[in-house]
């Protein structure tokens, strides 16, 4: 197992492992597109009080899902990165940023039009959770800035590292800090699995929907950490093997 | 502790032989309330509200104004590396450096910032109360700020991006402490976040110098 984890993580090995995946992942995560979108869009009753503008709630949600779930990844697989030295979790770790930032933007985005038509406003200051995803938006922006701003790539894994480590231990903290203030943000949805308040036909694309966002960062995360990869490693011979189709994969 | 106190008396001992550093922050301090109340020109009654919030941003952007100083001249010299590669632990030599830098900076806005605070028109209990949570409050700005610093002191335009990764790991402090004026203001116990906030001092100055060290390890290599 050890021996087995310890190949994955050499760079040729994870080349041609996750280039057999990706395929595989990419056709799955399209079909649970699908059918998340479907499903929510079309085969999901109305909400009896929001009426179909509801609907967002099946981008809405899972990219806020995610915007938080990509930051502990980073943070992660920042410690596994400093901790072991394992260069392709500090190379998950750089490229999750950028993945990580567009779901909160997504987030902020659709929360905005969401709120329009159900709050009256495109963005309520007072609201706690809005507030930490925007302070979440800040965070994600300083972990990409230091990042291109170190030049020694070494260096700039070590330091976002850091960086996301120290964000991990804060964000609770600035999230419990906002909630504080007033809010009008409605109550969790989905907080318990056994007897969740929302119908049952509403909940399974909502589930279906955040699988898909899991699985589409998955293969985006494995395009760029791929990508990256070449680039590190574009003086060695497997990747001038690869370049020049010598290689048999 | 030798170390402590050795580095803790150069620092200070640095600021005294270079007084410009110690006034800039404090001068920049009332500038910024002094702006706020030219663009505001706030009605009195409206302006107590805002003055908690005032007053600690104004604390927020000159600790950060502050803040490069920190390691930079050190790393310059090379007496940074000196420190790192002693025998001493890096974390105890931060912690050093963190209340160094907050005696130099901070407490000089604790001070002034009360008397601000009553010129905004909070009565004077109500001053007593941002009296403490700037003497709590701004310790954790030099802390949380160290981290920040420790980051960026490799890079050579390292103070643009210092806010950027610095400020939103500010908010707490700012939440905390401006809460805890207005509810007094408003007239109701202000023990729960008042423990807040020394929790989080409590709690910042334990762990930022490991953080810290960890990544002046990482700039200085």
């Amino acid at each position: 197992m050890y021996i087995w984890f310890h190949k994955l993580g050499s760079a040729p090995t994870f080349y041609k492992w996750s280039g057999l995946w990706l395929p595989w992942l990419g056709a799955i995560c399209f079909i649970l597109f699908a059918a998340g979108l479907y499903s929510g869009l079309v085969y999901a009753p109305a909400d009896y009080q929001q009426g179909d503008s509801f609907r967002i709630i099946y981008m809405h949600v899972p990219a806020a899902w995610m915007s938080m779930f990509v930051y502990v990844v980073m943070a992660v697989s920042g410690a596994i990165g400093i901790i072991w030295h394992v260069k392709l979790a500090q190379i998950a770790m750089i490229s999750s940023a950028p993945i990580g930032f567009s779901f909160t933007v997504l987030a902020l985005v659709t929360g905005s039009i969401w709120g329009r038509p159900m709050w009256g406003t495109w963005w309520e200051w007072g609201d706690a959770r809005l507030m930490s995803e925007a302070l979440l938006l800040f965070l994600y922006i300083g972990v990409i800035g230091l990042s291109i701003a170190i030049e020694d790539k070494r260096k700039a894994a070590q330091a976002v590292a850091i960086l996301s480590l120290v964000g991990l231990i804060n964000i609770p903290i600035i999230h419990y800090s906002v909630v504080w203030l007033n809010t009008l943000h409605q109550g969790p949805t989905v907080s318990k699995f056994d007897t969740p308040s929302i119908d049952m036909r509403m909940f399974m694309p909502l589930l279906i929907m955040a699988l898909a966002f899991k699985l589409f960062y998955v293969v985006v995360l494995l395009l760029r950490t791929r990508n990256e990869l070449l680039w590190r490693e574009r003086r060695s011979q497997w990747v001038k093997n690869i370049i020049q189709g010598t290689s048999n994969d | 502790m030798n170390v402590f106190t050795t580095i803790l008396k150069r620092d200070l001992l640095l600021a005294i032989r270079y007084r410009a550093e110690l006034l800039n922050p404090m001068l920049f301090f009332i500038l910024i309330i002094i702006l706020f109340q030219l663009g505001m020109r706030a009605k009195p009654e409206v302006l107590i509200t805002l003055a908690p919030a005032i007053v600690w941003i104004a604390a927020l952007l000159s600790a950060l104004l502050s803040l490069d100083h920190m390691f930079r001249s050190d790393m310059e010299d090379g007496a940074l590396e000196q420190m790192i590669i002693s025998t001493q632990p890096t974390s105890l030599l931060v912690l050093a450096k963190i209340i160094a830098h907050w005696i130099i900076t901070g407490l000089a806005v604790t001070l002034v910032g009360p008397l601000l605070g009553m010129m905004l028109g909070l009565s004077f209990d109500a001053t007593k109360i941002l009296f403490l949570t700037l003497l709590i409050g701004t310790p954790i700005l030099s802390a949380i700020g160290s981290i920040g610093v420790a980051l960026t002191v490799g890079l050579r335009r390292g103070g643009v991006i210092l806010s950027l990764l610095v400020l939103p790991l500010f908010v707490p402090v700012l939440i905390f402490a401006s809460q805890t004026v207005n509810t007094y203001v408003g007239g109701y116990s202000v023990a729960a976040p008042m423990s807040i906030l020394i929790a989080l001092l409590i709690f910042s100055l334990s762990l930022a110098p490991w953080a810290a060290s960890a990544a002046l390890r990482m700039s200085v290599s």
